[in-house]
């Protein structure tokens, strides 16, 4: 008799924990691929570990595909509950614990990312209770695109991850504005001249004689030619963009330039008084 | 009849062309009177709000209370940042006038350094109240050419659109009334340099950089040699080798080359050879290798640098580029300052960059002291609401530019992390910063 009533009490609690709608169809995927995942990647791996690490509660940031801070400290969380070493490498044995504990459903997972939902992926928790549809508008297109996609698309796509690593103090767009002002204003130099380019405009926001933001410097009347006829609106290309990136990094081949001049077209004699540093290409850079 | 139809014909397309070439112009004149008064506002507010910083210094001069002084020199750096940003808005980069710009600039450095601080405690010292009489008589020297100049321009109705034309094409820029009254201001700001940096917040002084190079000057051919061996060792007749300028920060030699899509480039110290930016570029395909395996790579390459105890800190993709910066250590301390970044292709592995300027800029073998409070204390002083992971022993460069030691915590609050730096000699927090977390992709096209 108790014997039957704890069976009934266990059969209960179990199905309160893994609702049908998990039963029916839960596939766990071995999908890792065998490389180590550390902090500062992007991609397919990111997504399911962060999926993963959801799963199980350590991880309730947002999963897109960036192993970001939060997603650090939630795998060193994991390594220490689990007795593993706590580096916050997530190696061959961090993913047989993980594959282990918890179940990765890819397909939820990537339909919410491709919809651009906001969604969680935490376990014993139905699937449909979890999804936060985005904007009506958003989704119409998303839908619209989406039909066409299937039609499209045959076999499974890697997903691309909903968001991408920045340098920090930028946003993508402030990147964009100076790629546009590099491409407008170097495009034809080679790809050392343009990465100088971007220093000096990163030179002039460090700078106490010059407006102290990407966008006061890039517009200040007279600094740029490509500002004033206009080229700064040309689209720039993706070797731009990464000469941009790499300046942002730290690279600044100009040697702390706060001029450069095209000695060429250059009409201004002040110019020519200013200590030069080099010439990279067609343009002398200056103090 | 021919005739006449011609001369209709005619007189209509003059009328007509003679209508659209009103219009046009007309539109074109609206255009540059928008243009014209967004000039004119800067200009005024300049000089506006040069006034009232000349005003306001002369008052915080008189001020008794410590408590009124505070928000005063709050406000002068208000105003000195707008009257900067003035400046940004006029067309004067071509102009020598720099030096305003900077007197403007350390205006605004000192009266937030004297803001913040609590002067119950530490109140203005001699040297400051004189620096803050020397800035009150330079704004008023400033104040009186600016007014000058603005009520020249009202007298004689001058446009700055005529200044925009006088400096793009050069000609004879000396008799442009306005040009010639900016040049004034900037010779009254001249004298005023050197006493700024006798008080040591002179952002025009004479940078402190590269001051501890190590080894011996190398000449032409032994930086080609260098640069071959830095860049995959390619043959030493393919390189073009420079000598830079005498703008330069440090003397070095800058070596590249071209070969097929491929060009490198590098910047040796002329004194020991040390390689300062290091950058290959050519077309890099899709990610094969991960962030790990290249971080591997980044490791290997950073140890050609023969700098002891380099650490891995920060690592990121970017498409297809990890970049992974490294600091140096010195028994277990963090040297921010001293960082190395190094750049490599995740399609093959290869290492496609390597920038140690900063390293070489600030490195020098330090006298460490010990810290003064604990570990433990240190954490007391970090704000109870967040929950500290991670603690590090770091050496830092505060707000005003000096290299301090402090307890590096790394610590989160709901899903942001926060880096928090706690002095280890007084306690003080020096800095804390926000992580930046990744960011959302804008229109992706999926």
């Amino acid at each position: 008799m108790v014997w039957k009533k704890t069976m009934v009490v266990f059969l209960g609690l179990a199905l309160l924990l893994f609702p049908l709608s998990e039963l029916t169809y839960v596939k766990s995927v071995l999908g890792f691929s065998n490389q180590v995942i550390q902090q500062g990647a992007t991609g397919d791996d990111v997504i399911e570990l962060q999926s993963r690490l959801q799963y199980l509660g350590f991880y309730n940031g947002e999963i897109d595909g960036v192993f970001g801070w939060g997603t650090y400290w939630a795998v060193r969380n994991f390594q220490y509950e689990f007795g593993l070493e706590i580096d916050g490498l997530v190696g061959q044995e961090v993913k047989n614990k993980l594959n282990k504990a918890s179940n990765y459903d890819e397909g939820y997972v990537k339909e919410q990312i491709r919809k651009g939902n906001d969604f969680t992926h935490y376990g014993g928790t139905p699937k449909s209770q979890q999804t936060k549809q985005g904007n009506q508008q958003q989704q119409n297109q998303q839908s619209q695109q989406n039909q066409q996609q299937q039609q499209n698309q045959q076999q499974q796509q890697p997903e691309e991850p909903t968001a991408v690593n920045v340098p920090s103090g930028y946003s993508q767009n402030d990147i964009q504005l100076m790629a546009n002002a590099v491409y407008g204003e170097a495009r034809g130099e080679p790809y050392v001249g343009q990465v100088a380019v971007a220093a000096v405009i990163l030179n002039r926001i460090k700078s106490a004689s010059f407006p102290n933001n990407a966008s006061g410097v890039i517009f200040e009347p007279r600094a740029f030619t490509a500002v004033a006829d206009g080229q700064i609106w040309l689209e720039p290309n993706d070797q731009a963009k990464e000469a941009v990136m790499d300046a942002i990094n730290g690279w600044d081949p100009s040697g702390q330039a706060l001029y450069y001049f095209n000695p060429a077209t250059a009409t201004s004699d002040w110019i020519w008084s200013r200590p030069q540093i080099k010439q990279i290409g067609k343009h002398i850079f200056c103090k | 009849m021919g005739k006449w139809i011609a001369i209709i014909l005619l007189s209509i397309t003059t009328v007509g062309a003679g209508i659209w070439g009103y219009k046009e112009n007309q539109d074109k004149n609206a255009v540059l009177i928008q243009a014209e008064n967004s000039y004119q506002r800067a200009f005024h507010e300049l000089t506006y709000n040069v006034d009232l910083l000349h005003d306001k210094i002369g008052s915080s001069l008189a001020m008794n209370s410590r408590d009124r002084l505070s928000p005063q020199l709050a406000e002068i750096w208000k105003i000195s940042s707008d009257a900067s940003s003035d400046v940004g808005q006029l067309p004067l980069t071509l102009l020598p006038f720099n030096k305003t710009e900077e007197f403007l600039h350390d205006i605004g450095e000192f009266t937030y350094r004297t803001a913040v601080r609590d002067l119950e405690k530490k109140p203005l010292s001699e040297e400051e109240i004189q620096m803050l009489e020397d800035l009150h008589k330079k704004s008023g020297e400033i104040e009186g050419e600016l007014r000058k100049v603005q009520n020249v321009v009202m007298k004689d109705n001058l446009r700055w659109m005529d200044v925009e034309l006088a400096l793009a094409t050069n000609d004879e820029v000396g008799d442009n009334t306005i040009v010639n009254g900016f040049k004034t201001v900037e010779k009254s700001v001249d004298g005023f340099e050197g006493s700024v940096t006798q008080t040591s917040l002179g952002s025009s002084g004479p940078e402190k950089s590269f001051r501890h190079l190590e080894g011996d000057k190398i000449d032409k051919k032994q930086a080609t040699k260098i640069a071959s061996q830095w860049l995959e060792k390619v043959s030493t007749d393919k390189l073009t080798v420079t000598k830079s300028g005498k703008g330069a920060d440090v003397p070095m030699y800058t070596a590249s080359f071209q070969n097929g899509d491929k060009n490198g480039y590098i910047d040796l110290t002329e004194k020991g050879g040390h390689p300062l930016t290091i950058m290959i570029s050519r077309k890099v395909g899709e990610p094969k290798i991960s962030l790990y395996e290249a971080s591997e790579k980044a490791k290997e390459y950073a140890k050609g640098l023969e700098i002891s105890n380099l650490e891995l800190v920060e690592s990121n993709q970017y498409d297809n580029m990890g970049v992974f910066r490294f600091l140096y250590t010195q028994n277990d301390v963090r040297f921010f300052p001293d960082s190395v970044v190094v750049k490599v292709a995740l399609d093959n592995g290869e290492v496609l960059g390597m920038s140690a300027r900063e390293y070489y800029n600030f490195h020098s073998e330090r006298e460490l002291n010990e810290p003064e409070i604990s570990l433990e204390e240190a954490r007391g002083k970090v704000n109870p609401n967040v929950e500290i992971q991670e603690n590090h022993l770091s050496v830092i460069e505060n707000d005003i530019n000096e290299q301090v030691l402090c307890y590096e915590f790394l610590a989160t609050m709901e899903n942001t992390t926060y880096r928090i730096f706690i002095n280890a000699t007084n306690g003080q927090e020096e800095k804390v910063e926000t992580l930046k977390k990744a960011e959302m992709k804008f229109n992706q096209e999926v």
